[in-house]
């Protein structure tokens, strides 16, 4: 089923895809003409399939749940923000604060991330093919950051939990996130990751970073670091 | 808080169209900026321009009388409630003349730049001043969502910073009350309580000084504390900066024909060829420039 | 020792507490995290009194002659702006500062006076959806718990800028307070001290704000009153700035507003007393035109139906406790008092909610602790205390004519201090003067 943006209103293609009858068997969607829209297909909640054909605003398909929506362009700050599950896919670039407070499913980014990627990420998976900005995995509690390009400054300032493998270059890593080991257990966890995605990459090569856990008491020994 | 734009055009195929070009981009940019509206367009001419605003009350009529005997070579363009001075009098000499006539505002002078503002919903105001009959090389606008200042023509985007310098900003700065201070001490003049103002008064100092308007960015990021996505533009083209935490907005559109940029990709998605544009953000901390 | 104590001089600068609090910083090396809101006198509505009637101005008899206490807030955009039997709101508190006994309680209290209770930075427990009536769901920087079908189970949406006694600080909760169930629904290791981000993680300035709020309309159909919620900073600009990124009501909390733990300093010495920010928040949205179309509730320092009336008359549509809701649960209650003296306080002194170890059962997860608070009970509390707030409000805009809360008006108000009359605009008793106002 199409969608063109030039002829309906944002509320009118949001409401529909946010209200699937799902007796009916139409699944798959088609959005053209985006316009740089901001949160459309926000609130998905259905196992659907959306494709928009162009580039988007802000938001897009913002706190999804179940949905898988593709996006054949660019899109704005917060793609997939507070993501609860299914699966987004950009295969353009993303502006900043992609992915922020995901809780789960997986955010997919073929061309670069800007900043703050993954901030207080809470359980989704992030793969970038391209590189993230600066700030990227600030405050990041769970789930998975795989970059195959390079980093920029204060990667995983502040982290938490949250695991992140990197093939490229770390300009630099923020307060509390050092190199960790890459064991076998990381290999094996990375590969999966990888492979869930078909992407054709080494996990042997990647590097990993997390928390050096010491910011999680308040010590006053680690002052410089506030 | 606010909206930005710009386009500089890289050869000549859409210099007719780009009043309207930067139309399309203001009015999209409208909701993030309500209050005011304000534009600068490059246009090159082989005099100098001056563009100055009319107070109530004060008519051209009253300017062409009182400068009839102080300009050589002058020819004045109404737009509204401003005129455009086109004149071979150099800015050294007209400068001050104007300043002295207290019913109108200098907005801005070079020989390529017109700067227009206004408060009022930028729809209304790009209608008002009818950007879309203007041509030129390169274009920068705004659209005001007033923060800590009042909303006047004083406070609205952009200022201007020297000949055909201007500058519009998206953000907030937080030291700008002690630096207008110290700016006042070194000859800098201020009209209103805007933050922006005081960036403006920032460069045109260091500008003045003899600092390249590159240095002069760099330097600012040291002096000027906030947040904020700058445009200034240049006799030639534009340059962009933003802040080192980058958390205000900004992207670029570049095709073979120009360069393009918003707050948001709303305001560039009518522009030509836009599907095909690399399209990038800039990094923080590093100025980016083109024409120059 | 007495004896001599009797004659000595204390030092202004340098009192007990502050004696105190310098060597406490000199063994440990940190600043104080502490609960509640600023304890230091400010300018406050006590400074402000009532004219009453008189030969001019008739007042209602009680019970017969109606006194309408109800509003309806959220109707600028909201497909389902909420109605409130009372102007008086709960405030937003997290579960994790507080035990899910007392999120019970406030619900089940708030619920019977047909008002709202509102979640804090740790998302919403279905104990307090079950028990309120009317939920407003705060979307805090951090996004703890934090999905898309609580915002729909939500009578209301409240986006959280910042909160009276931090105006620019983010969320804190020490380890001792996150247990299993707080950790699992914030996603934190156990026992941490959290961090919380001070700025939101997708969005910084009102013009971005705008758009956030636009898809949290969308998300939610457009259905829900959407709340901006500010510390007392810059009320003036504050309130525009809700107003033109689209909200539609905005929360205004004074510097006298609680936390369960921050900064002691950041308590005491950022944000400014309510009373004052009130009257810049007023000023703003009748410049806006936008008085009584977005509404305002205001908290920080609300204690009684005078505060509330005296709130109302000078321009609020409603008011929220905090504090005040707490103490209603039992805080500060002449109970246990070993377990307060363990804590190195005493009844009325405490403001230990910080620790967890809450003497009464409100601020603690412990379960031990927690069997101190009987949410029927301590819901009838609240209930009680609600139903009292609203009669002296009554009590006292029938005083003044009002046969409706909301027109009460600041005419009706006079000053008992110079600071107070400044602060709120309203003249010096026995005088017609407003210090710094030129008419």
């Amino acid at each position: 089923m199409n969608f063109d943006l030039s002829k309906k209103t944002l509320r009118e293609v949001n409401s529909y895809l946010q209200n699937i009858d799902l007796k009916s068997n139409q699944r798959d969607f088609v959005i053209k003409n985006p316009l740089g829209n901001h949160a459309l297909c926000a609130g998905l909640q259905d196992e659907i399939k959306v494709t928009i054909k162009g580039h988007v605003g802000y938001y897009c398909a913002g706190m999804n749940k179940k949905a898988e929506v593709t996006i054949e362009g660019n899109v704005g700050t917060g793609v997939a923000e507070n993501m609860m599950s299914g699966l987004v896919h950009v295969k353009g670039n993303a502006s900043q604060s992609a992915g922020a407070t995901g809780q789960g499913g997986t955010l997919v980014i073929d061309g670069d991330a800007s900043s703050r990627c993954g901030i207080s990420m809470k359980g989704i998976n992030i793969i970038v093919k391209g590189s993230v900005g600066h700030m990227s995995a600030f405050m990041a509690q769970s789930g998975n950051l795989v970059i195959l390009g390079d980093a920029d400054e204060y990667l995983g300032d502040s982290i938490y939990e949250a695991k992140i493998y990197c093939l490229g270059k770390v300009k630099s890593l923020g307060a509390d996130c050092i190199e960790k080991e890459m064991n076998d257990k990381e290999i094996k966890h990375l590969s999966a990751l990888l492979e869930a995605q078909n992407i054709k990459a080494d996990p042997k090569k990647f590097k990993r970073y997390g928390s050096a856990r010491s910011l999680y008491n308040f010590k006053i020994d680690n002052v410089s670091s506030y | 808080m606010c909206g930005i734009v710009g386009i500089y055009l890289k050869n000549k195929k859409y210099n007719k169209q780009l009043g309207k070009l930067l139309t399309g981009m203001m009015n999209n940019m409208a909701s993030r900026g309500p209050d005011s509206a304000g534009f600068a367009i490059y246009n090159k001419s082989s005099k100098f321009k001056y563009t100055v605003c009319l107070q109530k009350n004060f008519e051209l009529k009253d300017l062409k009388k009182i400068l009839k005997s102080k300009l050589t070579n002058t020819k004045y363009k109404l737009i509204a409630d401003h005129v455009v001075i086109e004149t071979s009098s150099k800015p050294e000499k007209t400068i001050p003349i104007l300043k002295n006539i207290q019913d109108i505002d200098l907005v801005g002078y070079g020989k390529s730049i017109e700067i227009f503002k206004q408060v009022g919903n930028p729809k209304d105001v790009v209608k008002k001043f009818s950007l879309d009959k203007f041509s030129g090389s390169h274009a920068i606008g705004h659209t005001r969502m007033a923060t800590e200042s009042a909303i006047t023509t004083d406070g609205s985007h952009p200022y201007s910073t020297g000949e055909d310098e201007c500058l519009v900003h998206n953000g907030s700065l937080s030291n700008h009350n002690n630096l207008r201070r110290s700016l006042i001490k070194d000859g800098i003049e201020f009209k209103s309580q805007n933050d922006t103002e005081v960036a403006a008064g920032y460069i045109s100092n260091s500008l003045k000084n003899k600092t390249s308007l590159k240095e002069t960015l760099t330097n600012g990021l040291k002096d000027l504390d906030g947040f904020y996505t700058f445009i200034t533009g240049t006799q030639k083209g534009f340059a962009v900066l933003r802040d080192e935490i980058a958390c205000k907005p900004a992207v670029i559109a570049e095709t073979k024909d120009y360069v393009a940029i918003a707050s948001e990709f709303q305001a560039m998605a009518h522009l030509p060829d836009v599907n095909k544009a690399d399209i990038y953000e800039p990094k923080p901390g590093i100025v980016y420039s083109w024409g120059s | 020792m007495s004896e001599i104590k009797k004659n000595l001089k204390g030092f202004s600068t340098f009192p007990h507490d502050t004696i105190a609090e310098i060597q406490r910083s000199a063994r440990e090396g940190i600043y104080q995290i502490r609960g509640l809101g600023a304890k230091r006198k400010v300018p406050n509505f006590d400074d402000l009194v009532f004219l009453g009637a008189s030969a001019s101005r008739y007042p209602l008899e009680g019970y017969r002659e109606k006194c309408n206490t109800s509003v309806v807030i959220g109707d600028r955009f909201a497909k389902k702006p909420i109605t409130l039997d009372i102007p008086i709101t709960i405030a937003g508190m997290s579960f994790g500062a507080l035990g899910a006994n007392a999120k019970d309680a406030l619900g089940r209290g708030a619920s019977a006076m047909g008002t709202s209770t509102t979640t804090g930075d740790g998302g919403m427990t279905p104990e307090e959806r079950k028990s309120s009536k009317y939920l407003v769901y705060q979307l805090l920087p951090s996004r703890y718990g934090m999905n898309p079908d609580d915002l729909r189970k939500a009578d209301a949406i409240e986006v959280v800028v910042g909160q009276g006694a931090k105006p620019g600080g983010g969320g804190m909760l020490l380890g001792q307070k996150i247990n299993k169930r707080v950790a699992q629904m914030r996603n934190l290791p156990e026992g941490i001290d959290q961090r919380s981000a001070c700025r939101h993680p997708d969005w910084t300035g009102p013009d971005d704000l705008e758009i956030k709020i636009q898809e949290l309309r969308e998300i939610t159909n457009w259905e829900k009153p959407i709340y901006v919620k500010v510390g007392a900073a810059r009320a003036y600009y504050d309130t525009a700035l809700a107003v033109k990124a689209g909200a539609d009501v905005v929360v205004l909390d004074g510097m006298q507003g609680g936390t369960a733990a921050t900064q002691d300093v950041f308590i005491e010495h950022v944000g400014i007393p309510t009373l004052g920010a009130l009257r810049e928040a007023v000023d703003s949205l009748k410049e806006l035109n936008m008085h009584r179309k977005v509404q305002l509730i205001v908290s920080g320092g609300i204690r009684s139906g005078a505060d509330v009336a005296k709130a109302i008359a000078m321009g609020a549509d409603a008011v929220s406790i905090g504090s005040a809701a707490m103490i209603a649960l039992n805080c500060n209650a002449d109970m246990y008092p070993e377990d307060y003296e363990k804590l190195g306080t005493a009844a009325g002194y405490c403001h230990h909610c910080h620790t967890g170890r809450c003497p009464v059962g409100v601020a603690t997860q412990d379960p031990e602790l927690e069997k101190r608070l009987e949410p029927d009970l301590a819901g009838k509390r609240v209930k009680n205390y609600l139903a009292t707030l609203t009669l002296e409000l009554q009590t006292l805009a029938r005083a003044n004519g009002k046969s409706d809360v909301r027109n009460l008006e600041p005419e009706d108000l006079a000053a008992l201090t110079v600071e107070a009359a400044a602060m709120a605009r309203v003249p010096l008793a026995g005088t017609t003067w407003i210090p710094g106002y030129d008419k």
